[in-house]
């Protein structure tokens, strides 16, 4: 049984149409990435799945349940961590106060503390700005605590949407490490990226959205070799 | 009056400045609070003040007779403050969720709403205080013990006269302010109060439920305002079902002077506010040989909100609008 199963989602802002019937599978401990051009629709499949937004029609499906109608502040609780698009971060509240806020359903004082610290050794980077307030820090910064915060929730499946968009080559190098390490430590991953080559460099299997709809899937390897795939997506060589 | 006169009488002004300053704040609080996790100026907000007034004034009415004048005080406090918190917490439920359930975009719609809710308050407060005492004018107590000036017994320095009652506002308004500073920058419901406010949605991605957070943002803000209305009463004794209008718009400009939605900014632009309404009454009829009297004083807050809104609608301490994303 796969982890999350979204069936066939149709979701709208508005009277616009952004998701005309997405169906996609990410099963236990795999990196899935979800590719495509600007508003394919792929931070709408994600806030679909973690309930910022709702689909008119369709299901999602975790761990065997429905959950398209839950609100988001459920979702998070049930296992599943959002790394929103542009990181979000709250800008005035502290690092530490921003990690904190991620493990906002956890009463164990210690163990807040304890994921605080994981986040740290994660992200060295972090533990010097631990006082600092969430909206002076750099970029790739606000990436990492954006990532930190999802994690301090201790998810399953981590939804990621495009964690290297602005970054300097040497730090999405960087991100795509730390996501390969969360992968192997047990995170199954849904990875929105603009950059498919690296992408599908990680993952396991790839689809690919087109205004609204799945055009392709497959394998990674295989996805990345097709020539329509290479012409759109990976600069055409 | 010779200046010395004048100079004579400044000590005395500020300290009163003082007091009506700390009550602007603690009213301040409610609106900039407010307005920081909804954006909403709630406008019944002075009502949930008079209620505290009224609701500390039943206090006194059926106990204050019955013991030491200031358990019955200490009370009132909390009877106020749960009135208006409860009071609070009702209007956001029954008026504002709905509205944004429905998810409208017009900021004009919960904007009236408030207005009406106001409207509907003070007239409910008028009915019930009617058939219940048959009273319009209601009178907080006066007791010898209350009005004892503390100054007199250390040879009253400066000429400063202040009663017990002008002490209890201090010292409870700034251990109110204590409190909530802790609540708001130490506490987990704290945390979730400023994330709600810096980013609705994707507090919701960390498992915060807005509606929870967006009522108790008005229950505290309430309670706030209720002892703020007891405090008043103290002061001023003369409280109707209309009194909350005036301290109450006083305070929203002392929360757009400090930069609505900043908290620190609300209790600085209280004290400000507090103070020059005073100096004004006291010292405009000098200033101006006598063209306008202390009864301009009442203007001089809204004089201040033209210019605020004119040279800094940000207000003194506000963030610029475009940190806020």
């Amino acid at each position: 049984m796969s982890l999350l199963e979204v069936k066939n989602i149709q979701t709208y802002y508005g009277q616009i149409q952004a998701l005309k019937g997405v169906s996609l599978e990410v099963n236990e401990g795999e990196i899935v990435t979800l590719i495509g051009s600007n508003g394919a629709g792929k931070s709408t499949t994600l806030r679909t799945i973690s309930g910022m937004n709702k689909p008119r029609r369709g299901e999602v499906i975790y761990q065997g349940k429905p959950i398209h109608r839950l609100p988001a502040d459920q979702i998070v609780g049930l296992g599943i961590g959002h790394v929103p698009e542009g990181r979000r971060i709250f800008p005035r509240l502290t690092v530490e106060e921003n990690l904190e806020i991620g493990a906002y359903l956890i009463n164990d004082n210690k163990l807040v503390q304890e994921r605080k610290e994981r986040a740290f050794t994660l992200f060295p980077r972090l533990a010097e700005r631990r006082t600092q307030k969430g909206g002076t820090l750099s970029g790739g910064e606000q990436q990492m605590l954006a990532i930190g915060r999802a994690l301090m929730q201790d998810p399953k499946l981590l939804l990621m949407d495009e964690p290297s968009m602005g970054l300097a080559p040497v730090l999405v190098d960087f991100i795509f490490e730390i996501i390969q390490r969360l992968n192997k430590e047990g995170k199954t991953i849904l990875l929105v990226e603009q950059n498919a080559r690296l992408a599908l460099e990680i993952a396991s299997r790839g689809y690919v959205l087109q205004t609204g709809k799945l055009t392709l899937q497959g394998p990674a390897t295989e996805l990345a070799a097709r020539p329509e795939i290479q012409e759109a997506y990976l600069g055409g060589h | 009056m010779s200046l010395t006169d004048l100079l004579s009488i400044l000590p005395q002004t500020l300290l009163q400045g003082l007091l009506l300053g700390f009550v602007y704040a603690m009213v301040a609080l409610g609106y900039t609070m407010v307005y920081g996790v909804l954006g909403l100026i709630n406008f019944a907000h002075s009502e949930i003040f008079m209620i505290g007034a009224v609701a500390g004034l039943e206090v006194f009415r059926y106990l204050g007779k019955s013991g030491n004048p200031f358990v019955i005080l200490l009370l009132a406090f909390v009877v106020a403050a749960v009135v208006s918190g409860i009071v609070a917490m009702l209007i956001e439920r029954l008026a504002y969720r709905p509205l944004r359930r429905r998810g409208g975009k017009n900021v004009l719609v919960p904007l009236i709403t408030a207005i009406g809710v106001s409207f509907l308050l003070q007239d409910l407060v008028r009915a019930i205080e009617a058939l219940w005492h048959n009273e319009f004018n209601m009178q907080y107590p006066s007791y010898d013990s209350f009005n004892y000036d503390i100054f007199s017994a250390i040879g009253s320095p400066l000429g400063l006269i202040l009663a017990r009652t002008g002490l209890i506002v201090i010292v409870v308004s700034i251990v109110m302010l204590l409190a909530l500073n802790y609540l708001v920058n130490r506490t987990k419901l704290g945390k979730a109060i400023r994330a709600v406010a810096q980013d609705m949605s994707t507090a919701g991605l960390m498992g915060i439920n807005a509606d929870t957070i967006i009522s108790r943002t008005f229950l505290i803000g309430g309670a706030l305002a209720g002892i703020a209305g007891v405090l008043f009463g103290l002061i001023y004794t003369n409280i109707t079902p209309y009194s909350g209008f005036q301290p109450g718009i006083k305070a929203f400009t002392a929360a757009v002077l400090g930069g609505i939605g900043n908290i620190p900014g609300a209790v600085v632009g209280g004290l400000v506010l507090g103070e020059l309404e005073t100096l004004g009454g006291t010292y405009l009829g000098f200033l101006t040989r006598g063209n306008f009297g202390s009864e301009y004083a009442q203007v001089l807050a809204f004089l201040i909100l033209i210019l605020i809104l004119l040279f800094r609608p940000q207000g003194l301490f506000g963030q610029n609008v475009s940190e806020k994303v």
